[in-house]
């Protein structure tokens, strides 16, 4: 399954993350990477972006993007 | 000495630096990007720190890490002194060991350990020097603590070159791929003067400034991709992720062995607390509104507008007086209008808008330092990201609807060169405070039922015209990849009064010294245009220069429906400030500004005014916001093209609401 499709509260290890070059990047770099655990913690007002919760700080990115990144539970 | 200061987003940076430097600092900016670059005297010493922009990595695909990477290749300092969080240590050090990598003199600022030390978790800061090869000292930038330890450190290491003992952060194939292609590729590294090591770490990730910069043979290319690729089958993953990968592993076990936690820290669960209400589902976007309001209240009506009035106060009084003594004194007329009406008003229109920038950044400093501003980025990003944009843009355009001078100011902590580019061009499409006078004086002559409803329906135009240029944009000048959105949202936390003050005074010092020219000469050409004739005689406003280039320019605005020489005068005037619209009008109607809605409809019909109405909204902002802009564009060209871009916009609109208009009534 994929990132968003995670339940707010519902922790993940993150499988492998894809995405377009500078976006995977940056994901990689902000410590995105095969392996992390992850959780979901909030979604944004308007329904998007997204919280996660991940090596101990918070992150936002959009749901498109979490797409791309395979979780299993 | 020489230091450069490098850390992430978040982390304390600027507070560090304001306890080293003090007040001593100057910005400057990076050639030909607007990244600004800070750089500050350590107290009591003759050595310099550069404050770097904050960023997480040195990949190649932001201005930000490209002008950190090359300044430390480059310029090479004699130390770098990363600081990072010491609450969130696992991804700050991410950034710490790809600075290794570089092999440069270094020592780590652990800062917040207050707040670790409160958090009951334990960092061995000995073992994580060991660890990591560096040197790591204990700080608290905020309550200036442990800075005269990082001193001596940085000191140290700057003196008696100590480079970082350790930069081989990789097992198995990744080792062997960087071993041999750093054997390859030393040469080259050497002769343009960086650590191989690195640069065959940044090959392995594909870094093609990298590639670009060693200039390697076909050949060599070919073994270097040959051999990535080769790590890729072993691991069966791809180059980007193996190397961000084999970092993050190596952290996660030298914190296995440094840090223990017990529980979550209290900032973190403040953090979540503060949360639950600021980024609720139903009350984050009133709250967020009703904060901009606040201070939209308290900067323009309350505070700004007390020290507008005192400044006002004190120029006048000043003016008077000089005025007084060149009347006594005989002073040639010429003269004496070039100081009083030249110079003074021109330096006094500069100064009346120092109060709400000093203001305003007050507030906008808190709420960017408190780690807000990443919560209103979250919370309005969706509306934003459809004109290409992210969320923080909103701050800026929302100012732009007191003053486009701040709001364009205000650009300065969005977080990619485009989406400040783009903020900037949009945000003059937010009505300006100061053109309600205009709107004000013809709604009551000519829509005296409808009044508010005209201004409403104007205002409204200018986000729908803002949107829609927005999307035009977003297709063409700024097509290229929006910068990922993919944003910390760090703790809350205090802001620090001293990083407070330093900002506001930096802001006010930025608007004086760099808009100042712009603004001065932009009055003194309209002072000069108004006083004189083309025979260079003092004459009155109707023979002027500038009452001639208005009878030039007039027949360009038949198609809106005025041509008229006085109001297209009058407009040129809106140059110096939007108010001066309405009192240049009656001047040439030979009337008061309070009597002026009597006369209009003798040179408008309510199409032709409400055709006016249009231009005056979209046309070119005042000098002071051209001044704004230039700032922070960096760039002469690209403020003319945004000056002659907003005058075609606001004509082309103007001349189809009066043309279609015009068919039908």
């Amino acid at each position: 399954m994929t990132l968003d499709e995670l339940a707010i509260g519902q922790e993940a290890t993150i499988v492998t993350v894809g995405g377009e070059k500078i976006l995977r990047r940056r994901l990689l770099d902000m410590g995105l990477t095969p392996r992390t655990k992850v959780m979901i913690r909030k979604v944004a007002p308007l329904g998007d972006p997204i919280e996660l919760r991940l090596r101990g700080y918070l992150l936002t990115i959009r749901k498109e993007d979490a797409k791309q990144i395979e979780v299993s539970l | 000495m020489r230091y450069a200061l490098v850390g992430n987003q978040n982390c304390g940076k600027t507070t560090l630096f304001n306890q080293l430097t003090g007040s001593n600092q100057h910005v400057g900016n990076f050639p030909g990007v607007t990244v600004d670059s800070k750089e500050g005297t350590i107290k009591d010493t003759q050595d310099t720190v550069v404050d770097l922009p904050g960023i997480y990595s040195l990949s190649p695909y932001s201005n930000e890490e490209i002008v950190t990477r090359d300044f430390i290749i480059n310029q090479k300092p004699d130390a770098i002194v990363n600081i990072i969080d010491a609450t969130n240590i696992e991804r700050n050090l991410y950034l710490s060991l790809q600075l290794m990598e570089l092999h440069v003199p270094m020592v780590i600022a652990a800062n917040m350990m207050d707040e670790v030390i409160e958090s009951k978790t334990s960092i061995d800061i000995k073992k994580l020097s060991e660890e990591l090869g560096v040197k790591v000292i204990p700080i608290s930038a905020i309550h200036n603590e442990g800075i005269d330890d990082l001193l001596q450190a940085m000191n140290k290491v700057a003196t008696k070159k100590i480079y970082p003992s350790k930069y081989d952060f990789c097992t198995g194939p990744v080792h062997r791929a960087i071993h041999g292609i750093t054997h390859l590729i030393e040469d080259h590294a050497q002769a343009i003067d960086v650590q191989p090591r690195f640069a065959a770490t940044k090959l392995v990730e594909g870094d093609e400034p990298m590639q670009k910069a060693l200039r390697l043979t076909e050949n060599e290319l070919d073994m270097i991709e040959h051999s990535v690729v080769e790590m890729e089958e072993q691991l069966q993953t791809d180059r980007e992720a193996a190397l961000a990968d084999m970092r993050y592993n190596y952290i996660e076990q030298v914190i296995a062995k440094t840090v223990k936690k017990s529980g979550e820290s209290k900032a973190y669960l403040r953090s979540v607390a503060i949360d639950a209400i600021l980024t609720h589902k139903y009350f984050a976007i009133p709250i967020f509104l009703g904060i901009m309001l606040s201070i939209f209240y308290l900067t323009f009506n309350v505070f700004g507008a007390l020290l507008s009035d005192a400044l006002a106060y004190l120029v006048d009084t000043i003016t008077l007086s000089v005025d007084t003594a060149l009347t006594a004194f005989g002073m040639n007329p010429v003269v004496h209008s070039l100081i009083i009406d030249g110079i003074f008003a021109g330096v006094g229109s500069v100064l009346s808008f120092l109060p709400i920038i000093v203001v305003l950044f007050f507030f906008l400093t808190i709420l960017e330092d408190s780690g807000y501003m990443a919560r209103v980025a979250f919370v309005m990003d969706k509306l934003l990201r459809k004109i290409g944009l992210s969320g923080r843009s909103i701050v800026p355009m929302l100012i732009g609807f007191g003053c486009t001078v701040p709001a364009v100011m205000a650009t300065r902590t969005l977080s990619s060169e485009r989406d400040r580019k783009m903020t900037i061009f949009l945000t003059p499409f937010m009505s300006c405070s100061a053109k309600l006078p205009i709107y004000s004086v013809f709604t009551y002559a000519f829509f005296p039922k409808y009044q508010a409803w005209v201004m409403i329906l104007l205002y409204v135009l200018g986000i729908v015209i803002g949107i829609l240029f927005g999307l035009l944009f977003k297709v063409t000048a700024f097509k290229g990849q929006p910068t990922p959105f993919v944003l910390e949202l760090p703790n809350y936390r205090m802001p620090s009064v001293k990083s407070v003050m330093l900002l506001m005074w930096d802001k006010a010092k930025d608007f004086l010294t760099r808009a100042f020219t712009v603004i001065f000469i932009g009055s003194m050409l309209i002072w000069f245009l108004q006083t004189f004739d083309f025979r260079f005689n003092t004459v009155e406003s109707t023979q002027s220069m500038l009452a001639y280039i208005g009878k030039w320019i007039a027949p360009l605005f038949a198609p809106l429906g005025f041509n008229d020489w006085r109001v297209a005068t009058a407009l040129i005037s809106g140059f110096t400030a939007k108010e001066a619209v309405v009192s240049t009008l009656a001047v040439l109607l030979s009337t008061t500004s309070s009597a002026l809605s009597e006369t209009l409809p003798t040179i408008f019909t309510p199409l032709s005014a409400f055709s006016f109405l249009i231009f005056t909204l979209l046309y070119t902002p005042c000098v002071a916001a051209i001044g704004a802009v230039k700032q922070e564009l960096n760039s002469g060209f690209l403020t003319l093209c945004f000056v002659i871009l907003q005058c075609v916009i606001a004509w082309l609109c103007a001349v189809c609401f009066y043309q279609i208009g015009c068919i039908f009534l």
